[in-house]
């Protein structure tokens, strides 16, 4: 990538980099002899590690493999990651350019790379990543680069590459617990630190790419793709190169089993952001995929509901300004844009208008559905009217189908992978044994129910509902009118309910408690629960979360009347 | 939720829970279906748990190859195999319940090879911690010998019938005869519940003419205190003096203890008529006990037997006019609900159209106890009178006679 002439074929400038470490024309394939003797990315390929094992790795200790470092691992897994991003649509300028400069800049902060070491060890800093002539050449890209600090040994000459500590330091000993040689170091690493590199944060850092890349990926798209086996995750070690041995504590560094957690993936993120000292992120603008209008629109289809409610999200969000680039933009040092949570904001969104218009309360949206239904009847020229009680049956029904598809597609899992991974060579024979006798059992019973296959990965897609208006059965309702529902007044149409009833009167103070409001699903209307429920299985969050996001919003929504008259009685209608 | 538990583990409990599901609803297809992706948890075995997956997939795998395979013995088979080489812990008990399975299936020969060779397993200290099934196995195994030894008897009895001597059945049948013995014998000294086994020994050890032995094992079985409380031992020891023509007050002992034991086992008509027998005072009075004892029992309502032992000893009683007091006796504490239990006018109805013997007897023993205005009597004697049958007018005539007598009774 930095190397700008022009082929002598094809005179045009798109390079690559052979196996060898050569760079050949991507547009004719014609093979230069200009090498590099170091690689210019740490992440595109292979290569790098290649080159640096033959030339300066210790090799093939008793042919146990490479000495390789838990970073390097890691590298590995991002690597794959975003090439498999790559493959959903992402841009590739996700994967050669942001995710890997803000890997670099995460090894430097945490001195596992590209840094100088304390006093008395030797300083061994990977070539080519830091010369300036890598920032001065791309201009145009985001200014992160021009901000990555240089490292205090900019300038030396560059011979040796390695990672981490010192490899004098590493002993026999510890290197017999862990296939990788800092395995145990970064296993005992403080726990606390939210910050130590793991199969989660591998994720956050993705997000954190996507989020600056702008991407039409939410991060509970990016989860549940993870989950559905787009990315991998699971069992990503099987990608690492056979040299690179996996055991002992690297099983508890690499290995998951947990499916990651929204919430955790995103706090990690932002602290990873501010710790990168990042600037301000990319503005989210209204044409933006993550801005709320857009995402309510979004979510509306997905969820079945008229087209027309849209107007009503739009004026919610314009009303308390979450609309606006400032709120919604990521500032790392900024506490307040830290807490945004894009799908979670336009899904609360969405709840608060449903509770506007239907207040949700399990008497009025049937008794409005009621009123729609009658005035359907003697309704000829408009499109149908919306009825909540019909969309609640198509909606509740298909929602149990699913969870219930979900449930048992969770109960099937498989975890384990071919590649059998042991603590020890000790325990190796066992292990192997015990995966034989698995296959074997996994066959036999596998034949007795049919044919033996684990589920089948559906296709990745962005939409998991999908409503179509040429169904006859009339069981989408994006063309529904929600003329049934409201009134005349003033020349407007308004809601007929004039009542609103709050999630909660008073937030509570995160420092307390971590959370601005809690939920018990005993506590509240059916009919807020089976929306909460809807969301939360599209954004395969917990109803809690999406409730505390509402919590937020109604507050914000009705700032002025709750702190005018703070006699109000909380929870009765006003 | 449990924040620590991992998602492995959650979703392998879930999965369990469909297994558990599908099988409860016989739907082994799909049982089998979701064993399938459990199975991985064997490659994390949570050894502290109770039920670790190896268990787990040994019982539940079982289960459904039982249901979907029929009769697929070599696949069977083959399954057993690795559960075995699963969990050294559990070996001998693989080995004990393959054989049961062998068993119900018939396979006599394959669950005798099966057992055997378990016998001859050795593993270190496995070997002293499974020693229970260690003789569970040797005692069925002892159990197979007897039926090999049955067959070889049959054999070894028709060509006697016939005249003819073969050796070697003979030298077969003293093999089988050897080996059933030991195993057999050793397993009853244990204490426990050995029923078919005890039955399996004596009809060796009385074919082959050893009654003392035998007498010792049933006296053994029966009255040691440290075997569990068991009628069954009782009645074998009963059927075998009584086969031995032993006087009856050792039967009569033996039966008294199955009576404290068990009042309403059936061998209860038997020991009522052999106290009836007894020139004892005492022992017609217990007869009268037994008796009484045993129709308190739902399963005796019908059971003409009893009922016609019952009306002939009270009517006994009532003619002579000795010992009404022994009725009144049991009837206290049966006289607040013997009369809907046995003689209410629907029970008249149904044992009058179902069975008039029955109906002919409790009336008698109601017309005593009661009185003739009671319900029962007065509807079966009715019916009995209007169908002329003798014996219903006698019926009526006697109970008339001896009317007062319910008064002291059940004064």
């Amino acid at each position: 990538e930095d190397y700008h002439e022009r082929c002598v074929q094809c005179s045009e400038v798109n390079w690559g980099l052979t196996d060898g470490g050569r760079f050949y024309c991507r547009t004719c394939h014609n093979v230069t002899e200009r090498t590099r003797e170091i690689v210019s990315s740490a992440v595109t390929s292979n290569t790098r590690i290649q080159t640096i094992s033959k030339g300066l790795r210790k090799l093939e200790k008793n042919d146990e493999g490479w000495e390789w470092y838990v970073c390097e691992g890691f590298q590995f897994v991002l690597q794959k990651q975003a090439e498999a991003l790559e493959a959903l649509g992402v841009c590739p300028q996700m994967k050669d350019e942001i995710l890997c400069n803000f890997w670099r800049r995460y090894l430097q902060k945490s001195q596992q790379a590209y840094c100088d070491r304390p006093a008395g060890e030797s300083i061994k800093v990977l070539s080519g990543y830091e010369s300036s002539t890598d920032m001065e050449s791309e201009p145009e890209r985001p200014g992160l680069l021009h901000l990555l600090p240089l490292s205090e040994s900019d300038g030396e000459p560059l011979t040796d590459c390695s990672f981490g500590s010192s490899t004098g330091r590493v002993s026999e000993s510890t290197s017999a617990c862990s296939g990788s040689v800092d395995g145990t170091l970064h296993a005992r690493k403080n726990k606390k630190d939210k910050l130590r590199m793991s199969m989660p944060m591998t994720l956050s850092f993705c997000y954190m790419a996507l989020l600056w890349l702008r991407e039409s990926m939410t991060l509970s798209d990016l989860l549940r793709f993870v989950v559905e086996g787009h990315i991998p995750y699971l069992n990503v070690f099987q990608c690492f190169p056979e040299k690179m041995k996996l055991y002992g504590l690297d099983l508890k560094i690499f290995c998951v089993e947990s499916w990651p957690v929204y919430e955790e993936v995103h706090d990690k993120m932002v602290h990873l952001a501010a710790f990168l000292e990042l600037p301000r992120f990319p503005d989210i603008t209204e044409s933006c995929f993550l801005h709320p209008d857009m995402l309510c629109m979004k979510y509306l289809m997905e969820a079945n509901l008229p087209d027309e409610l849209h107007n009503w999200t739009c004026r919610v969000v314009k009303k308390i300004h979450i609309g606006e680039a400032d709120f919604l933009t990521l500032v790392p040092e900024n506490k307040s844009t830290r807490k945004v949570k894009y799908d979670v904001l336009a899904a609360a969104v969405i709840v608060v208008v449903l509770k506007l218009l239907f207040l949700l309360d399990d008497h009025y949206e049937w008794l409005l559905s009621d009123f729609a239904q009658e005035r359907n009847k003697n309704n000829k020229e408009d499109g149908p009217y919306f009825e909540f009680k019909k969309w609640y049956k198509v909606i509740k029904n298909t929602l149990d189908v699913e969870q219930k598809k979900m449930d048992e597609q969770r109960a099937k899992y498989l975890w384990r992978c071919e590649k059998p991974l042991f603590y020890s060579a000790k325990k190796k024979s066992k292990v192997l044994k015990r995966r034989q006798i698995v296959v074997n059992l996994q066959n036999q019973f596998g034949k007795l129910s049919g044919s033996w296959q684990p589920a089948e990965k559906p296709n990745p897609s962005s939409f998991q509902f999908n409503w179509s208006e040429e169904n006859t059965d009339g069981s989408c309702f994006h063309g529904h009118s929600l003329k049934g529902v409201l009134q005349e007044k003033c020349g407007l149409l308004t809601v007929m309910n004039p009542d609103y009833w709050l999630c909660t009167v008073k937030l509570c103070t995160e420092k307390f408690c971590g959370r601005l409001a809690h939920y018990r699903d005993v506590d509240f209307p059916q009919s807020y629960h089976f929306v909460l429920r809807l969301f939360s299985f599209l954004l395969r969050i917990q109803p809690s979360c999406i409730h505390e996001e509402v919590c937020a919003i109604e507050h914000k929504l009705f700032n002025k009347k709750l702190y005018k008259k703070p006699k109000h009685n909380p929870g009765q209608r006003k | 939720s449990h924040p620590h538990k991992l998602d492995f583990r959650k979703s392998k409990d879930m999965c369990l829970g469909y297994i558990q599901d599908a099988l409860l609803q016989k739907q082994w297809k799909r049982a089998a279906e979701f064993l399938t992706f459990y199975i991985e948890s064997l490659e994390k075995d949570f050894s502290t748990e109770y039920m670790g997956p190896s268990e787990i997939i040994w019982r539940l795998g079982t289960e459904i190859l039982c249901h979907c395979l029929h009769n697929d013995v070599k696949e069977f088979n083959s399954f057993i195999e690795q559960m075995k080489t699963l969990g050294v812990k559990r070996y001998l008990k693989i080995c004990l319940e393959h054989a049961f399975h062998l068993l119900c299936n018939g396979q006599i020969d394959e669950a005798y090879q099966s057992l055997s060779s378990a016998e001859s397993w050795r593993f270190g200290e496995q070997t002293t911690a499974q020693d229970k099934e260690l003789k569970l196995i040797q005692a069925y195994r002892g159990l197979l010998d007897y039926y090999n030894w049955s067959k070889q008897k049959n054999v070894f009895l028709e060509y006697d019938k016939d005249g003819f001597e073969d050796l070697s059945v003979e030298q077969e049948m003293h093999n089988s005869f050897r080996k059933a013995a030991v195993s057999l014998k050793e397993i009853i000294q244990i204490p426990g519940v050995w029923d078919q086994f005890v039955q399996c020994y004596i009809d060796l050890l009385e074919f082959y003419g050893d009654h003392e032995e035998a007498r010792q094992v049933l006296n053994e079985y029966a009255y040691n205190s440290k075997f569990p409380a068991n009628p069954n031992a009782h009645v074998y020891l009963y059927q075998f003096l009584k086969r031995h023509g032993e006087p009856k007050k050792s039967l009569i002992s033996v039966l008294k203890i199955l009576h404290d034991i068990v009042p309403s086992h059936e061998l209860m008509i038997d020991f009522h008529a052999m106290l009836q027998k007894s020139k004892k005072r005492k022992k017609r009075r217990l007869g009268l006990e037994v008796i009484f004892a045993a129709l308190d029992y739902a399963g005796w309502k019908e059971n003409v037997k009893a009922w016609s032992c019952l009306a002939r000893q009270v009517k006994q009683i009532i003619i002579s006019e000795k010992h009404l007091d022994w009725i009144k006796q049991e009837w206290n504490s049966r006289k607040d609900w013997w009369p809907a239990f046995h003689f209410s006018r629907y029970l008249a109805k149904q044992n009058w159209q179902e069975n008039e013997s029955l109906a002919y007897e409790k009336a008698l023993v109601a017309g005593i106890l009661l009185g003739k205005d009671c319900k029962y009597f007065k509807y079966v004697s009715r019916q009995g009178c209007k169908d002329q049958k003798k014996k219903f007018r006698m019926l009526k005539k006697f109970v008339n006679k001896h009317g007062p007598v319910y008064l002291r009774i059940s004064g």
